[in-house]
């Protein structure tokens, strides 16, 4: 008896120790996390000071980028950053809604597996082929047959015009959002289709009963209850076209300029980072490009920081459903 | 704690080993401009045949070549682009040219083919500055009067990256145009007020094929292997010259080297009736006091191999090799200035 409890004793101490490491090892493992997130913080303020403290506000709100005088200024990166994604977005939400519709709604049970996997495949491609694709088969379409046919039609509408004037080169921010619009279609839709899933069969079995169609049910029974989780894909789906890189230096044009037209060529963050730090000589240069990334790391941080907090929200209120 | 401190060593090494690829103790390192990396690698593959000793070079760019070697872990540092000879003197550094190389202007418009049209530096710069937008432009089509130039948007291309390609075509299109110089200047990277970037040699050589009406400029060898539409180019003399090795040869020949305090010299704009307008060399820096003088002289003795054996080798892969009279005066600079407790390091002819 006695010797039972000790080595029922011995064993449960052993657990203990066991049970110990293991909680220190996941803590180190979370911790080690949240000190590579500091890090990154702060040696890219570190890298980025001489320039923000050159530059002040002006490092953001300037629009010069010219490494000859030594002037920086991130507008055009910050345009060219914001305007490919929304581009991305306007093309990709829409598309996105509807395949995720047709397939949690209307899709016949086979094709469901093939569809989904094309989707996946999507995802999976490596953004340098997309931007080769861009470079070689999007752009020359583009530049032959898409931009003229806006430059003659939409060119003379008053207020969209502007959207669409200059000479038609095949790259430039249409061009950028198109390329990034495919890349972050997966992502979406897949979060998409996931909270689709979500909407209780019983309210969408009910609302057939009383007759809606299958817009009705859509629009006002699934929309209603997965609208945090869709817009949570679209921020998911937001940041990765925020950060971006070798698919949008490949078609973006890589210019340090703003325009109002949509076919002119301009520049990303992150594109701009990846061109020009191999040869960015001085300080102020090197350092401005550091501050480029620290604005990308605070504008990606946001967004994602806004879609977690839309996904929470929306499984508690899930939670508080069921 | 000896032998720790040993194995930890050990281990540092191994991993530099590893990060530095197969690289033996005898090898020479360097790292810099990209352009002239086909043609070092070339030579380092058939000297390591001939002496066992390899060239670890990284092609990570001028300005790349120049923070490696002013941060002195590598034994040579290459850059298109030369430093000035106060840089040199304030860091302790020599440099001298190593190959010689050109740029060229290439379009791509419908039915012109290589060498058809001509233009001169005034032109290109406006060209540049978005001042000609179209290819029937009243002033091309005097430099071109018998050509058929079609109603086309220019689409000026040009390098994004930082690049002695881009010094060099900036530093020309400076120096024969006011309205660049005060707008743009001329450095690696600059501000270019029209036009699309692109990445590397090949990068504007894939965007002016690409794209219709594009002009680009890429180096002499992309230019030749691609087989792209070169355009023939004024000189300082006002002859219209075609791009090949002979022309580029001519523009560093009537150089005056010899004045030239670190070999500072741009060869763009360069008088001689057969001289290309924008030519110019890659350059080579190495300390004047080596930290490691053995290395040192391996990387001499792999200069000097060079350009004794590396001519026809350069030739076949477009790139220009050095007049003989410059071979000479940069091994006087090897004598004189990089040493090693007073004695020059290297000791060859």
């Amino acid at each position: 008896m006695n010797t039972q409890a000790l080595a029922l004793r011995t064993h449960l101490q052993r657990e203990a120790r066991t049970e110990g490491v293991f909680r220190v090892a996941t803590r180190f493992s979370a911790i080690l996390v949240l000190v590579l997130l500091a890090g990154v913080i702060l040696s890219l303020l570190y890298g980025s000071w001489p320039a923000l403290s050159t530059f002040r506000w002006s490092f953001v709100t300037g629009e010069r980028w010219n490494p000859v005088t030594e002037i920086f200024g991130a507008l055009t990166p910050i345009y060219g950053t914001i305007a490919t994604s929304l581009i991305a977005l306007l093309i990709a939400v829409p598309l996105s809604f509807g395949i995720a519709v047709f397939l949690t709604e209307t899709c016949p049970r086979w094709l469901r597996g093939p569809i989904s996997m094309a989707i996946e495949l999507l995802a999976s491609v490596p953004s340098i082929v997309y931007g080769i694709w861009g470079l070689f088969v999007l752009a020359p379409i583009l530049q032959h047959t898409v931009q003229p046919w806006l430059i003659e039609h939409l060119g003379p509408v008053p207020l969209v015009g502007v959207l669409f004037q200059g000479p038609p080169f095949g790259i430039g921010l249409l061009t950028a959002g198109l390329v990034l619009a495919i890349m972050v279609l997966p992502f979406i839709t897949s979060v998409m289709r996931e909270v689709f899933r979500m909407a209780p069969l019983s309210l969408k079995e009910a609302a057939y009963g009383v007759g809606a169609t299958q817009w009705n049910v859509v629009w006002d029974v699934v929309m209603p209850w997965s609208r945090a989780g869709v817009i949570g894909g679209i921020m998911l789906g937001l940041g990765r076209a925020l950060g971006e890189t070798m698919a949008v230096t490949f078609v973006i044009g890589n210019a340090h300029r703003i325009s109002a037209s949509l076919l002119a060529p301009s520049t990303t963050i992150s594109a701009s980072i990846a061109n020009e730090f191999a040869e960015a000589v001085g300080d102020l240069y090197t350092s401005s490009l550091f501050a480029l990334g620290l604005l990308l790391f605070v504008l990606t941080f946001a967004v994602i920081a806004g879609a977690r907090l839309l996904l929470l929200r929306l499984e508690r209120n899930a939670v508080r459903r069921v | 704690m000896r032998i720790r401190s040993n194995r930890v060593r050990t281990l540092i090494g191994a991993l530099a080993l590893a990060a530095t690829g197969i690289a033996s103790a005898t090898d020479i390192s360097g790292a810099g401009a990209t352009f002239p990396y086909p043609v070092y690698s070339k030579w380092a593959e058939a000297y390591k045949a001939q002496t066992g000793v390899g060239l670890n070079y990284q092609s990570i760019g001028s300005g790349g070549g120049i923070k490696q070697i002013k941060a002195a872990t590598v034994t040579f540092g290459a850059s298109d682009k030369p430093l000035e000879a106060k840089d040199l003197n304030d860091s302790g550094l020599v440099q001298w040219p190593m190959v010689i190389g050109g740029v060229v202007p290439v379009v791509n418009i419908p039915g012109v083919k290589p060498g058809d049209l001509q233009i001169d530096g005034p032109t290109l710069a406006s060209v540049y500055l978005g001042e000609i937008t179209k290819w029937n432009d009243a002033r091309i089509k005097a430099l071109n009067p018998k050509a058929a130039l079609p109603d086309l948007a220019i689409a000026p291309v040009y390098r994004s990256d930082g690049s002695g390609t881009n010094f060099l075509f900036t530093n020309y299109l400076s120096k024969v145009s006011p309205t660049f110089q005060s707008k743009v200047g001329a450095n690696t990277s600059v501000e270019w007020p029209t036009g699309i970037g692109a990445k590397g040699n090949e990068g504007v050589a894939n965007m002016t094929t690409q794209t219709g009406g594009a002009i680009g400029y890429v180096e002499y060898a992309y230019a030749k292997q691609n087989g792209m539409t070169y355009l023939r180019l004024k000189n300082h003399e006002g002859k219209f010259v075609v791009p090949e090795a002979s022309a580029f040869q001519a523009a560093a020949a009537s150089a005056d080297w010899e004045n030239a305090e670190g070999y500072y010299l741009i060869l763009t704009d360069q008088a001689g009736a057969a001289s290309w307008p924008i030519t110019g060399a890659s350059f080579i820096i190495m300390y004047r006091q080596p930290k490691d003088p053995v290395s040192a002289s391996e990387a001499l003795k792999f200069f000097a191999w060079a350009y004794q054996n590396g001519t026809d080798m350069a030739n076949q892969l477009d790139y220009v090799p050095l007049p003989e009279k410059l071979v000479k005066l940069v091994k006087k600079t090897w004598t004189a200035s990089i040493q090693d407790n007073g004695k020059p390091v290297w000791t060859g002819k």
